[in-house]
């Protein structure tokens, strides 16, 4: 007992950590020129949206016109001619170049270019930024919450796995909720879409991703705000593994079906003017299946946070007595949409991912049609 | 597109990949299996469970309908000795009905030989004593009619009388 109540309080610290213990606070003096509110959230939007390279909990604005930022600053891993760690607070949330090995870097939008000692950014004639971007693989925000998350989760469902030795094959506490997912995720997601035979090879994964997803979009709608699975190199990571899977796993029958998806109905001279357009589509297909998972999921996500946010926004713009409440209102509304379409969202694509395994791994007797299929493959 | 691919960050790429990774190869290691071997075990357990109980339910009709059969038998059993009991108790007492009416007859007949015979004697014991008294008396009144001679003459004269009748 007492060392699930002391994991429970980890558990806790972690997820509110930062605050008291990692508070680090940033300086800016504001002598830059006041923006109006509308681009000022608008900017803030942005901002929240991206990833950051520390992991701050809230900014505010002091009495003596400072910007105090309140969180914890990441460590910045850089490859530019070599290894340059560093921590991010050297950035000082923006404002200042950091200096390493001689080399200048500065933080722009998010992104770490490197610049001269003055810190100038040079920018082509669509305002981009022709600065040097050196690779960056910094621990970010999102590296955070993928972290935590995959610790939550490791202990959560390993923790599952114990109480049911301990309990003589009942859950107990959390496994009780968690348990009727997992088996919903088996009998209603995996079996009928891949079938009795193949179906438990892919569980692990399913599940993961399932869990994975609902938790990360969960957390992006906790006050943490990190915006992990509407970020495009999440879930083209996600989605990548989910086209790699399915197509290391095909059968013999899915590749015959890419390149042949007539099968034997046709004499081969009649089959060849159709497989000029059909295979193209075919193998277009292999490639718009993962895309159409990610884009899913980034936009979903994205989307539910600028909606979000823009309603949280408007509170401040209009200031009144009946335009705040009501923005509020809707805000409020639209968070508890926000819950469902978290728990959807980790349901649709665990429940395509095991569609393409199910396509994958496919056997069928050579007798039946094959007519009906091309289309299903696109769904 | 343009805004997708600027945004796109090769480190978060990376760092997510490698993460995820490894917290599929370890939840498969650690918590799936174990969960899902659980699982599995328990629903075939339930299922053993519920063909035993089936089976017990069987086994338990059987032995229902066993003793069902049992009784029936015993009850049969218990009917017919009765039964036997019965015919035996009825052939019993006709039979001793009829021995008895048999040694009834049999001593009424000897009773009845018995009074026969002591009428017999009797009846012959009344006739000799009634012989011998009409002796006496005949003797007695022979002497009283002979004693004179005129009654004896009498005599003579009636059974001359007789005679000459006859």
């Amino acid at each position: 007992m007492r060392i699930t109540y002391f994991t429970k309080f980890l558990f806790v610290a972690i997820l509110f950590m930062g605050g008291a213990v990692f508070a680090k606070e940033g300086e800016r003096s504001s002598e830059e020129p006041q923006k109006d509110l509308k681009t000022e959230i608008k900017e803030y939007i942005a901002h929240h949206l991206q990833d950051s390279h520390d992991f701050s909990l809230y900014s505010y604005t002091n009495d003596a016109g400072e910007h105090k930022y309140v969180g914890a600053p990441l460590p910045v891993i850089l490859w530019d001619n070599g290894l340059k760690v560093f921590s991010s607070s050297k950035f000082h949330h923006g404002e200042t170049l950091a200096e390493v090995d001689g080399n200048y870097y500065a933080l722009h939008h998010g992104k770490i270019y490197r610049t001269d000692a003055e810190g100038t950014i040079n920018y082509d004639e669509d305002h981009h930024p022709t600065n040097v971007k050196p690779l960056d693989f910094s621990i970010t925000k999102s590296v955070v919450m993928i972290f935590i998350t995959g610790l939550l989760m490791f202990w959560l469902f390993s923790s599952l796995a114990k109480s049911y030795a301990k309990n003589g094959g009942v859950p107990k506490g959390a496994g009780r909720f968690f348990e009727p997912i997992v088996l919903y995720i088996r009998d209603d997601i995996a079996r009928p879409n891949i079938g009795e035979k193949k179906y438990r090879k892919y569980m692990p994964y399913l599940l993961t991703i399932f869990f994975f997803i609902w938790f990360l979009n969960i957390f992006g709608l906790t006050p943490l705000g990190v915006n992990v699975t509407g970020n495009i190199a999440v879930t083209v990571a996600l989605a990548l593994l989910t086209f790699l899977l399915t197509n290391f796993t095909g059968t013999k029958d899915y590749w015959r079906h890419l390149f042949d998806p007539l099968g034997d109905t046709m004499p081969w001279f009649a089959k060849i003017p159709l497989y000029i357009i059909l295979v193209p589509i075919e193998l277009l297909g292999l490639i718009i299946k993962p895309f159409s998972l990610l884009i899913r999921l980034y936009a979903n996500m994205q989307a539910g946070h600028i909606v979000l946010m823009s309603l949280i926004g408007l509170m401040f713009i209009f200031k009144s007595w009946l335009g705040s409440p009501l923005s509020f209102g809707l805000a409020f509304a639209i968070s508890l949409i926000e819950i469902l379409v978290a728990l959807l969202q980790a349901y649709i694509f665990t429940m395509l991912s095991a569609l393409y395994f199910g396509f994958a791994s496919e056997e069928h007797d050579h007798e039946h049609g094959h007519e009906e299929e091309p289309e299903l493959a696109h769904l | 597109m343009e805004k997708l691919l600027n945004e796109f960050s090769v480190g978060l790429f990376f760092w997510q990949t490698l993460l995820f990774i490894l917290l599929l190869l370890l939840l498969r290691k650690f918590a799936w299996k174990p969960i899902l071997n659980a699982v599995n075990e328990r629903e075939d357990g339930i299922k053993s469970a519920l063909a035993a109980a089936e089976d017990a339910k069987k086994e338990m009709q059987n032995v229902t309908a066993d003793s069902e059969k049992l009784l029936k038998e015993a009850r049969a059993e218990r009917e017919a000795m009765l039964k036997e009991a019965r015919e035996i108790r009825e052939k019993m007492i006709a039979d001793s009905k009829e021995q008895a009416k048999i040694e009834g007859d049999k001593m009424l007949k000897q009773a009845q030989a018995a009074i026969e015979s002591e009428k017999k004697a009797a009846v012959a014991d009344i006739k000799t004593q009634v012989a011998t008294l009409s002796v006496d008396i005949a003797e007695k009144v022979i002497k009283e009619q002979l004693s004179n001679k005129d009654k004896q003459l009498e005599l003579v004269e009636d059974m001359l009388g007789d005679i000459k009748l006859s």
